[in-house]
This record gives structure tokens, C-alpha cells and sequence, in this order.
């Protein structure tokens, strides 16, 4: 497989096209806004948190195909996950992207992101949600 | 005006000697040949600019204008000379119409801070339009927002020109003191009628403020002829060194003007409490300049007042006309103020494709373009789009790389579908 094939497989095509969970959140207890100022994408991301689990996790915004699938596919993996499972996937998803971790350390399907390591340019639009994600919790007060 | 553009000169444009001059387009990028179609972010440098850096650090280097050795009193005349190449470059009166900033933006700042900082009052207003950059727009928020002024911005039509009748109405509020506009965009390219523009202003009292930092290097800049009261650019999109730029102001304003920074060489006598400050331009350079890329700048224009301007933009018009009309072909793609007369600069959007992933895969074929709002916010929200995908093209670029563009964009298709 090409680096460029790496970076857009299927999975991410799949959810830039059709974003899950991609709406708000009514009754959201936390929510965050993610800015690159420097390329114009923009998300907001809601979380519903129950006790220390989230029970919910969706999102709204535009930007590129890795952004937007990162996104998605975020809100899929943090939901029905504790609190402090969601914020050692933020670490572990970081680590994959920016080129230091190991993929399995990931669920399979978030895995596909590791050919951004090969675009470092590209890093901050895989984890332009995940620190929105991360800014939501802390600012809901749970737990680091 | 595009009639007036398309001026034909006898000699055509050498595009396969100029390239020769580049050094850099011999690189390749992920093995294959480099198409750089990102100059309106920055231009590659001939070698005689490279050398002439490397020749003063080896040979020459001295500061300027405080020395009585012989290192110190070449760099000088040269320092000099570079201001006197650049007022013959854009149509100045005299080199003391000159002052170096360290580019565009920092041109446009000391206009703002210096200018309008002295004559703004609360209840003036600042008229900036659609299609600035950030640093014809931040510069004037900053500005009115410490003198109480306001700003008004004209409005950009469909086709990537500018509401001159909105402009007109705007003026008679009999309030306006400056007009901030771009003489061509660095988005779309359009280029905006200057001469009406200032003469407009000037009938209504107010001073015109010219960003050409996207003009100068594809236009035969005239500031006399245009009557601009200010003019900005930078020399690194003219082929010439980052950290230096230039900006022209009418010898009468700039002589009226207070001074931006304070520091040495910027004075003429100076006490405990007080001081008194030289006339401009050295006015407005405090400090050691950045000597090392006025020489730099120097080469540059040196080089670029050999060309054949007739030559040079009659050979982009037809670079740029062709990159439209081959562009429009593709399925899916708009072009922004597809009609405008324009600079070779143009910006694209692709249906369900977002421009930065269109760049990366146009990266990995050797294909250097521009993907993002351009600093030009207000724009972007003009015509409804996040981001854009832009072309710009300079002296060296071929009808073959528009070729490769055109086949990078369905590579692009048919990775991202």
C-alpha cells in the first residue's frame, strides 16, 4: 500500500463521507469547541457523562477527511468507556498519530490513523477532536 | 483591463532560461519533479540572489551607516543603492519615498500605527473590502480600536470584483480617512482598478493604502502613475529574501508622520528626557536593519529589472488563462471569481473534497499548491467555503506543470472518490 492509500483507506473515506453520531447533544454535560486557526476546521464535540462513564459522545463541524473520520470515529470509541479509559485512549491515539506508540494499543479500527505518521503536517488534524474531547472533560471537572 | 494586460511584446518569454536561473526547481519531491505552484506564498530565489547573500556574510558584511571603515562604508552604499533600485521598481519619485520594513505586514502596521495613529479620530472611518488579507485587516482593527475609529468594509461580487458603487456610497459619509485595499487579491487573484480606487479617495478626502504584496511581483507597479498614497510589498514573493519587504509612502505624509519603533539610527538628537527623530525614510528604521537581506533584495531586483516586463506578464496572463480554462474542464470544480481579470493566482473547491486533503495528495505527486483559508477569513465567508485550493503561478512555471496539475486533481478523485 501507498503512504497516500495508508492515509486514506476506505474506513476513513467511509466516515468523512457519513460522520456517526454527528449531531448535537441535547443534553449534553460537557462540550468543547476544537480550532485550527492556521487551516480553518473547527469542531464541537458534546459528551454526556454518567457518574464516571460516558454514556453518550457526538460532534458537529467541518474540516478535512482525516479531521472529520477522526472525529467519528472518536465518538464511537469513547462511548460506553470510563472517564479515565477515554483519557488513556486520547494518550494512546496521540502517540500512534505523532509516531512514538504502538498501534496496539489501540481498538483495531482506530489503527487505521497510523498513516498519518507519514504526513507530520497532517497530525494535528487527526487529533484536532481529541484534544476538544479532553478540553471537555477537564472542564467538566473529572477526574485527570 | 484584461485588454490592457495582455500586452504583446516582440520577444516571447524564455521560460527554459529563466527556470536555468532557479536552482531549486532541479529538486524532487517524492521522486518526482517539483511543481511549485505556491508562489503567491513565496517565490524560489534565482542563484544570484543566494550567492549575493553568501558573497556579503563571506566578503562583506559590516552594519550600516555608523562605520568609518571600509566594510561598514560598502555596506552602506549598497544598503543605499537597494533603495534606489526599489524606487525605480515601483515607480517612485525618489529613493526617500522608500523606507525597508520587514515585509508586507510590517509595512501595513506602520501605515496603520504611524498614520493612523497620529489622524484618527473617534467617528472616523477606515474603509477595507472583502478580499483583504488579514494583514490589510488586523492592522486597522488595531488601530481604530485605540482611536475610536471605524471600519467599513466594500463588499465582493460573484465574479471577484469589488462593489465600486458600494465604495462611492461609502465615501460620502464625508468620514472616511483611509482606504485599506489589496491591488490584487492573494486568493482569486482579481485585480482591483487602483487609479479609480485612489482618485475616489483622494476626491474625499481621504489617503489610499495599497497591499501589493500580490501585485507587485506579476504587475509593472507604477506608484506615481496610480497616485497611492501608501504602498506595501515583500520581497521574498519577488524572488528576493523572507525578512524584508518595502513600503512606499508620498514623501509629504511620510515627512508629516511620527516615528513607529524608537532606537538607534532612527534619531537626530537625543537627551535623558527627550528626543528628536531624522527625517524619513531612516525615521521609520529603527535599529540594525536586516542588512544581509537588503543586499539579498537587491540581487533580486537587479535581476527583475532586466526582464521584459511586457514579455513576463503577457506569458502569465496566458499561463493563467490556460490553468482556467483546463481547470474548468474538471467535473466538480469551481473556480472562485472565475471571471475576474487576474494575477496568475486563482482559487479552486472541489465538491466533497476538502482542500487540504486534495493537497496532501497532490504533495505526493511533486505538486506544491496552497490549501486553506489564505489568511482571508472575510473572504472565505464571502463565497460560502471553508478553505480553498490555490494555484499560483510565477515567472518560471510551464503549461506542462498545469498539465500535471490538471492529472494530480483526478488522482485526486480517485483517492478520495
Amino acid at each position: 500500500m501507498s503512504e497516500l492509500d495508508e492515509l486514506y483507506q476506505s474506513l476513513i473515506l467511509d466516515h468523512n463521507r457519513a460522520p456517526r453520531n454527528y449531531h448535537a447533544l441535547d443534553d449534553a454535560t460537557a462540550h468543547a469547541e476544537g480550532r485550527n486557526p492556521l487551516c480553518g476546521d473547527s469542531y464541537e464535540i458534546w459528551l454526556r457523562l454518567d457518574g464516571n462513564t460516558v454514556a453518550d459522545a457526538a460532534f458537529l463541524g467541518q474540516g478535512c477527511a482525516i479531521s472529520k473520520a477522526s472525529a467519528s470515529m472518536m465518538t464511537q470509541a469513547i462511548k460506553g468507556r470510563t472517564v479515565a479509559e477515554a483519557r488513556a485512549l486520547f494518550d494512546a491515539f496521540h502517540q500512534l498519530v505523532a509516531g512514538s506508540g504502538r498501534a496496539e494499543a489501540l481498538p483495531a479500527k482506530l489503527r487505521v490513523f497510523q498513516g498519518v505518521r507519514a504526513f507530520p503536517i497532517r497530525v494535528k488534524c487527526a487529533t484536532l477532536s481529541w484534544h476538544a474531547m479532553k478540553e471537555a472533560l477537564d472542564r467538566s471537572g473529572s477526574p485527570a | 483591463m484584461a485588454a490592457t494586460l495582455a500586452v504583446r511584446s516582440g520577444v516571447p518569454w524564455d521560460v527554459a532560461r529563466v527556470r536555468a536561473d532557479f536552482p531549486i526547481l532541479e529538486r524532487r519531491i517524492r521522486e518526482r519533479p517539483l511543481v511549485y505552484l505556491d508562489n503567491a506564498a513565496t517565490a524560489q530565489k534565482p542563484a544570484a540572489v543566494i550567492e549575493a547573500i553568501a558573497r556579503y556574510y563571506r566578503s562583506g558584511n559590516a552594519n550600516v551607516h555608523r562605520g568609518v571603515h571600509a566594510l561598514s562604508q560598502e555596506a552602506t552604499l549598497e544598503y543605499e543603492r537597494v533603495r534606489e533600485l526599489a524606487a525605480r521598481f515601483l515607480g517612485a519619485g525618489s529613493a526617500g519615498e522608500i523606507v525597508f520594513t520587514a515585509g508586507t505586514t510590517a509595512a501595513l502596521n506602520l501605515v496603520a500605527q504611524s498614520y493612523g495613529g497620529q489622524i484618527l479620530r473617534p467617528g472616523d472611518e477606515i474603509l477595507v473590502t472583502e478580499m483583504e488579507h488579514h494583514s490589510n485587516l488586523v492592522p486597522w482593527h488595531l488601530v481604530a480600536e485605540r482611536s475610536g475609529a471605524r471600519i467599513k468594509a466594500v463588499p465582493v461580487t460573484e465574479s471577484g470584483g469589488l462593489e465600486l458603487d458600494v465604495l462611492e456610497r461609502l465615501l460620502t459619509s464625508g468620514n472616511v480617512r483611509i482606504v485599506a485595499v489589496t491591488h490584487a487579491s492573494n486568493v482569486i487573484g482579481a485585480i482591483n482598478p487602483i487609479n479609480a480606487i485612489a482618485a475616489m479617495a483622494h476626491a474625499a478626502g481621504a489617503v489610499i493604502v495599497v497591499d501589493g504584496a500580490q501585485s507587485a511581483p506579476h504587475l509593472r507597479v507604477d506608484v506615481a502613475a496610480m497616485d497611492c498614497d501608501f504602498f506595501a510589498c515583500s520581497s521574498h514573493k519577488l524572488y528576493g529574501p523572507t525578512g524584508i519587504g518595502l513600503l512606499y509612502g508620498k514623501r509629504a505624509l511620510l515627512e508629516a508622520m511620527p516615528p513607529w519603533q524608537g532606537g538607534g539610527g532612527m534619531i537626530r538628537e537625543v537627551q535623558l528626557e527627550r528626543s528628536s527623530y531624522a527625517p524619513p525614510p531612516e525615521r521609520f528604521e529603527a535599529g540594525t536593519p536586516p542588512i544581509a537581506e537588503v543586499v539579498g533584495l537587491g540581487a533580486a531586483l537587479d535581476y527583475l529589472l532586466q526582464w521584459d516586463w511586457d514579455a513576463l506578464v503577457a506569458y502569465e496572463q496566458d499561463l493563467a488563462a490556460a490553468a482556467v480554462r483546463k481547470l474548468a474542464r474538471i467535473p466538480g470544480l469551481r473556480i472562485l471569481g472565475e471571471g475576474a481579470d487576474r494575477v496568475s493566482v486563482l482559487s479552486v473547491v472541489l465538491d466533497g473534497i476538502h482542500a487540504h486533503d486534495a493537497g496532501t495528495v497532490l504533495d505526493t505527486e511533486g505538486i506544491a499548491v496552497r490549501a486553506g483559508h489564505h489568511c482571508a477569513q472575510p473572504l472565505m465567508r464571502r463565497f460560502g467555503v471553508p478553505a480553498t485550493l490555490r494555484v499560483s503561478l510565477g515567472a518560471y512555471n510551464t503549461h506542462d506543470e498545469i498539465d500535471a496539475l490538471v492529472g494530480g486533481l483526478r488522482r485526486v478523485r480517485e483517492v478520495l472518490g
